[in-house]
């Protein structure tokens, strides 16, 4: 009986896997058919023979720059992972380890502010990045991402559940503030800093409606961003060369998951739900 | 408690940023949908409430409001609900289970726009993933050109996307619950479904509240899946508002009106939230005098 019930729960597992992975495979199957093929039926969907040359085309066409895209993607989110955590471990360092006048107030602020960034903010922040100067430039790209009221959230579960003993002592030996933000606090907080860090890359990797508001020119674009234009140019039916693309943009998000899918889990406990 | 100023300091980066690229940005808002301002026009006259009278006449609009509406109230329910029930199986001592528990994120973290190429890929008619099984049965549909078709094609691929983040949180809850509730139950010689009814869901309330308002605010806000794979289409039928102040604003470039457009949905939202936290409190005070 129990052994039934446990077969029939893998079973079970099983399937939903291959239901949520199956578009996946066939996207490589599919990417790798010769370019401008019609559209491989079910039971030629193993191609002949592999086609790495449509990764080749891909990754080399003249007027769409991959590499490029690649590129800009790197930076802008090196550079805001690593600012918002900072910004945010700062912030929430002030939150849950200090007490000041208005402190919880403007917690709150960062709460509400979560709800409603999007479609408002959409608008008067492409206005006011225009009037900076910045469309079409990383300072776009960047700055209006160094925030996060989520990792604020994060960083601040975590740092509130450090005993005040080990401050108290850094205090007894004279240290100020920065000193056991910067020694005794981030120092105990690996697990807050690669969960906030792994939310933030994906977040970041993957958005798709600043990057297109903010850019216009080729060299500007982001991996996401290029993919859609690259869609709007040369996919219309070209299924094969199309699912190239989306694996080269699937295949380094997949191995960062890879890397980082533990601190999913443990993050959603921590900071999901206190 | 001493108080402790520096603080000011530890907070103000983050704090003078969220006002730069929040609070601001909401009150310039406010200020632009008193406008008639085009982004094309260097004439921007003040017209008072004007963009929202129009917005309260625009068909378009309500109709965009009405697409998110019930692609909200199906996609978060069914979504929650398969969410939980992926929860309880992966919630068993089985070896293994962490594997599924990656694997099932994955959707989650790929490339929005490279998902939606994949499920364009997978509705097409004839050949693509789908109708592939159909035709056997002598079936074939053209799911995201048809109009009464193509809003569900969107709501399952956001049961498929949303799944692993909303089961994750889901077993949070699940873990949560201490064994003695269980103990206690199976002492009182409960059934596995009586205790799921009455010790399991009771203490989900919460889990179950922050999944259904953070899926409701962002169902309500869906635009990568509509841009890339109908635009809208067809007929509308899937011109949900997140697409629709989009439009407005940066294919009209009516950005007075797009703003007034959505502080309405802003506050939709807000009146959404907080009729769900209402709900879920007079639930949970339900359960705490049924136990007392």
């Amino acid at each position: 009986m129990k052994s039934l019930r446990v077969t029939l729960l893998y079973v079970g597992l099983t399937a939903l896997a291959a239901f949520l992975l199956a578009p996946f495979v066939w996207m490589v199957l599919v990417s790798l058919h010769p370019s401008k093929a019609p559209i491989p039926t079910m039971d030629k969907l193993w191609p002949e023979r592999f086609h790495w040359e449509n990764y080749a085309f891909v990754l080399s066409m003249p007027d769409i720059p991959v590499a490029r895209f690649f590129f800009n993607s790197i930076v802008v989110t090196t550079v805001v992972v690593a600012g918002q955590l900072l910004v945010a471990s700062l912030a929430a360092y002030g939150f849950a380890r200090l007490t000041f006048r208005g402190r919880d107030f403007i917690f709150l602020m960062f709460l509400l502010s979560m709800m409603f960034a999007g479609p408002v903010t959409q608008i008067p922040v492409y206005l006011m990045v225009r009037w900076f100067g910045w469309l079409n430039t990383y300072a776009a790209l960047i700055v209006p991402g160094l925030g996060s009221a989520f990792s604020v959230f994060l960083f601040r579960q975590f740092f509130a559940a450090i005993p005040k003993e080990l401050e108290e002592a850094a205090r007894m030996d004279g240290a100020g503030d920065l000193r056991i933000y910067a020694q005794v606090i981030m120092p105990l907080s690996k697990a807050a800093l690669a969960t906030a860090g792994a939310f933030s890359f994906f977040a970041v990797w993957t958005d798709f409606f600043w990057p297109l508001l903010a850019t216009n020119s080729m060299e500007m674009r982001t991996l996401e961003v290029g993919l859609s234009v690259f869609k709007n140019s040369y996919g219309a039916t070209n299924w094969p060369l199309q699912m190239t693309a989306a694996v080269v943009v699937m295949l380094p998000l997949l191995v960062a998951f890879l890397f980082t899918q533990r601190y999913f889990t443990k993050g959603i406990m921590l900071g999901g739900l206190k | 408690m001493k108080q402790r100023p520096i603080g000011y300091l530890f907070i103000a980066p983050a704090t003078i940023h969220l006002l730069l690229f929040a609070w601001i940005p909401i009150a310039y808002a406010a200020y632009l949908s008193l406008f008639k301002w085009d982004l094309l026009k260097d004439s921007k006259p003040f017209i008072g409430l004007k963009n929202y009278a129009d917005t309260f006449q625009d068909q378009a609009f309500w109709n965009a409001m009405w697409n998110s509406t019930r692609y909200t109230l199906v996609s978060v329910p069914v979504g929650m609900v398969v969410a939980l029930f992926v929860a309880l199986m992966i919630n068993q001592k089985l070896r293994g289970v962490t594997l599924f528990r990656t694997l099932y994120y994955i959707p989650a973290i790929s490339s929005g726009v490279a998902v939606s190429m994949l499920w364009i890929y997978v509705y097409l008619p004839e050949h693509g993933l789908i109708n592939t099984f159909l035709m056997r049965f002598g079936q074939n549909i053209d799911f995201l050109s048809h109009p009464s078709w193509a809003m569900w094609a969107l709501v399952f691929m956001s049961i498929w996307t949303g799944l692993g983040p909303r089961m994750i949180l889901f077993l949070a809850g699940l873990i949560a619950i201490p064994t003695s509730l269980y103990e206690a139950a199976d002492l009182d010689g409960s059934t596995p479904w009586k205790t799921f009814w009455h010790v399991t869901l009771p203490m989900l309330v919460p889990t179950t509240f922050f999944v259904l308002v953070t899926s409701t605010i962002s169902a309500f806000q869906i635009f990568t899946p509509v841009y890339m794979m109908t635009r809208g289409g067809p007929e509308g039928t899937t011109d949900v508002v997140g697409y629709h102040i989009y439009s407005e604003a940066w294919e009209k470039f009516h950005v007075g009106l797009a703003s007034a457009k959505s502080f309405i949905l802003l506050l939709a939202i807000l009146a959404v939230a907080y009729w769900q936290f209402r709900a879920m409190k007079s639930q949970l005070e339900g359960y705490s005098t049924a136990v007392s």
